[in-house]
């Protein structure tokens, strides 16, 4: 399989008045197509800023990234990434509907591609059937990250950017919210690239989990998640994910 | 069978109470003020007779509730300029700061070099500026319409910047992570999440443009409310003075609820407030 994204030698320095911040050094990543990578790492070791170089949204001081063959520029511009932030980052004003219509009228008003699932049918793919004319202030949080995945997945993109979505939700929503979200990716086929800080989320989650180094940001270990496609929860207490649990426990400790 | 009815029953009656207690919780609201009101009035009516004061240095509320009545042609009649300078004023000195603070966002340099100037201005007590702009605009309306736009500018564009300013920085992110133009994030995003900032805004800028076409009358004026509170007080009409003072007061009010009421229609994603 050809790799959807790829990072190699990236540097993002931050320079303030106070003091310069090297929030990745060197950081080499890799996604093929339609995988599911996890970024693990403590608080401070730059994964949320990775994304965002992959978005787009911070330009590397120094290095190579490529998203389908392309700068993170042009493959923005074509819509091939989907973001989805930690805070849902809903329009107050807009009901989810309208939430998840916001990407068809901006960037130039484009139209959604044909066979593409409607802002309707992505509501209901979330789990969100009746809950349409609803405003944000009336969901609850768990809801409202699920109005957001719907938002992102609007018009099909390659790429799904995920920064901590479920960090701010409770445990047993998040339980739910990441079952939904393997499922999602097998139904769809998208690529995703998962920030979190919890180990048990990444293993779930991911078919690879790349560990990173805090102060600078840098790589520190690459595991593959060797457990079937399909998963449910149950599997987070059988002796092979505790085992790779303890093999990134280990990994972030020597991060230290 | 019996424990679900008994449930059932619990519920009611929790519900009742609680039916109740709004209930009482709304006539609350209601009367305790009409009762306040009521009783200053009963106060004032009462130190008016006991200290024996001459009804030239103040008068009783009667006498002014009759002169409300006797009067109300003479009070009308001067209260259209004022209304008239208050809302054409408070819709250009609005109009003024609105498009102003979309400039300062949009170019930093200007916001830069000119809002010293504004807070400058701003600084001005408005009884200095009257005669100011008496003096640059003649004695017709057009003054006293610039003090009441003038009076509106500053807490508007202050606001405006803040509400056009203060978005979300995720909401932010998304808009480029979605290639959105500056014109598209103007309007999606900034002007929206400005509504309730301009609101605030424009509660304030309703009773102060009203305060400054009065304002703006005391300088060389023959109509208006600002020009009847000068000449009653010259004729010791104390009767007369008050009337006009809550003829100006009333309006006050009344600009004030009708902002009020096109802000509910307006900004109606925010949860209902707990006032």
């Amino acid at each position: 399989m050809s790799a959807a994204v790829e990072c190699r030698g990236v540097t993002v320095r931050f320079v303030t008045d106070r003091r310069t911040v090297t929030a990745l050094r060197d950081v080499a990543m890799a996604v093929e197509e339609g995988g599911f990578l996890s970024l693990l790492g403590p608080s401070g070791c730059g994964k949320s800023t990775l994304l965002r170089v992959v978005a787009d949204l911070v330009a590397p001081s120094a290095g190579d990234v490529s998203v389908f063959g392309m700068s993170p520029a042009a493959a923005r511009e074509a819509r091939m990434l989907g973001f989805v932030f930690q805070d849902a980052a809903l329009l107050p004003w807009r009901t989810s509907l309208q939430n998840v219509e916001l990407p068809l009228e901006v960037g130039g008003r484009r139209a959604l591609p044909s066979g593409a699932p409607t802002p309707r049918e992505l509501l209901k793919l979330v789990g969100l059937e009746g809950w349409e004319n609803s405003f944000p202030h009336e969901l609850s949080g768990g809801m409202r990250q699920r109005v957001s995945i719907a938002r992102a997945l609007l018009g099909g993109p390659r790429l799904l950017l995920m920064d901590e979505p479920f960090g701010a939700l409770d445990e047993i929503t998040r339980d739910r919210l990441n079952e939904e979200l393997r499922r999602l990716w097998q139904e769809t086929g998208t690529t995703i690239l998962f920030v979190t800080h919890s180990v048990y989320e990444a293993i779930y989650l991911g078919e690879q989990v790349l560990v990173l180094a805090a102060n600078p940001g840098r790589n520190a270990a690459l595991v593959n998640v060797d457990l079937p496609r399909t998963r449910d929860l149950a599997m987070r207490e059988t002796p092979k994910f505790i085992s790779i649990v303890s093999h990134l426990r280990d990994a972030l400790g020597r991060t230290h | 069978m019996s424990l679900a009815l008994t449930e059932q029953a619990e519920v009611a009656e929790a519900e009742a109470a609680h039916h109740s207690a709004r209930q009482r919780m709304v006539w609350r609201r209601r009367l305790l003020p009409a009762a306040g009101i009521a009783a200053t009035l009963g106060l004032w009516a009462f130190l008016i007779v006991v200290l024996e004061v001459p009804s030239f240095i103040a008068p009783s509320p009667i006498a002014v509730a009759n002169t409300l009545v006797a009067k109300w042609n003479i009070l009308f009649t001067n209260l259209v300029p004022t209304a008239i300078q208050a809302i054409v004023g408070f819709l250009i000195g609005n109009a003024a700061a609105i498009v102003i603070a979309t400039v300062f966002v949009h170019r930093k340099t200007t916001e830069e070099a000119f809002f010293p100037v504004v807070v400058l201005i701003n600084t001005i007590p408005v009884v200095a500026k009257a005669p100011i702009l008496v003096l640059l605009l003649g004695n017709g309306m057009e003054p006293k319409i610039a003090i009441a736009a003038l009076i509106c500018f500053f807490p508007t564009l202050v606001n405006m910047v803040r509400g056009l300013e203060s978005v979300n920085p995720q909401a932010m992110e998304l808009m480029r992570v979605l290639s959105a133009s500056e014109r598209e994030i103007f309007f999606k995003l900034r002007l929206r999440n400005s509504l309730p900032y301009l609101f605030s805004a424009l509660k304030i800028a309703a009773s102060t443009a009203v305060i400054g076409s009065i304002v703006g009358e005391w300088i060389g004026s023959t109509v208006g409310i600002g020009a009847l509170i000068i000449q009653s007080t010259y004729n010791f009409d104390s009767a007369m003075l008050y009337a006009t003072v809550i003829v100006g007061s009333a309006f006050s009010v009344l600009f004030f609820a009708v902002i009020v009421a096109i802000e509910r229609l307006v900004v109606r994603w925010q949860p209902p407030s707990p006032v």
